[in-house]
């Protein structure tokens, strides 16, 4: 049933994608070129997408999961060197080609070899990510 | 209101549904990049079937829609692999690093009033769009 339910999830999440555009590189980069053909459909998107997520936080209170467990707890309100060095480098990856991890997948069987070039890297990327944290965490304790 | 700013409302709340099924339903956030990233350095390994339905659904229901209605939105996608890659591994060890992405931090985090979710996607959009100006107005490369 879980791995139902993720199904459906995964499945409602790539067909939102498509239906919103953001499967569009030109869409994404559009949003991003302030100082040039501006293209807002993206806040459209993120606005649409908060909404129900935002019902569903507040429904979260005083419950459990329909399948059993308990709801993640807000993690600490720490923002370390991680997360803002981590965010500037997905922000610059994400401005050069237009693809984040969502839309590459979603995009990855009619997408053709540009988005599977992409998408292996992104896993390789993936691969190193906790080697880089490591040295990270060093430098930035030596500092 | 051009009908791309309202099939991306339409596909927002597809998406925000899809987010709230999967919180409600199975008690998990939806961020793609921390479902594929944990099966990819194994930290996500207790809960690896749900991380691999949820992936087939996010690849194969696209696929199921490209192939019945003969729907296959351009995506415009730079043929450039040097910009590729480099993209890839800059979204890939990104994401890691701060713990999220787009989904992740931007519609389950911002949705959730977290401090860090609005922190990410201040940076990440921020960067986003110094990195298209400076590589698209400034290098002219893409």
């Amino acid at each position: 049933m879980r791995n139902l339910l993720a199904a459906l999830a995964g499945g409602l999440f790539g067909t939102g994608l498509l239906v919103s555009g953001m499967t569009d590189t030109a869409k994404v980069q559009g949003w991003l070129d302030v100082f040039g053909a501006w293209d807002p459909t993206l806040a459209f998107v993120m606005g649409g997408a908060i909404l129900p997520m935002a019902v569903a936080w507040v429904l979260t209170t005083g419950r459990h999961p329909l399948l059993g467990g308990s709801f993640p707890a807000p993690a600490a309100p720490k923002l370390g060197h991680n997360l803002v060095v981590g965010s500037v480098l997905f922000g610059m990856g994400w401005g050069l080609v237009g693809l984040c991890p969502g839309p590459a997948l979603a995009s990855l069987t009619f997408g053709g070899p540009p988005v599977w070039t992409f998408t292996l890297a992104m896993l390789a990327g993936m691969v190193v990510a906790p080697a880089v944290r490591t040295r990270l965490d060093a430098v930035t304790a030596a500092a | 209101m051009p009908v791309e700013w309202i099939f991306g409302l339409v596909g927002g709340l597809v998406i925000g549904l899809a987010g709230a099924v999967f919180l409600l339903g199975n008690g998990r956030i939806m961020g793609a990049s921390g479902i594929v990233g944990g099966l990819v350095d194994g930290s996500g390994a207790a809960n690896r079937a749900e991380r691999l339905s949820f992936l087939a659904g996010l690849v194969g229901v696209p696929m199921v829609i490209a192939l019945l209605f003969g729907f296959v939105p351009p995506n415009n996608v730079t043929t450039n692999p040097a910009l590729l890659i480099a993209a890839g591994l800059l979204v890939g060890v990104g994401t890691r690093l701060a713990n999220g992405c787009t989904s992740g931090h931007g519609v389950c985090g911002i949705s959730r009033l977290s401090l860090r979710g609005v922190v990410a996607t201040v940076f990440y959009i921020l960067a986003g769009a110094l990195t298209v100006v400076l590589f698209r107005h400034i290098l002219g490369i893409i």
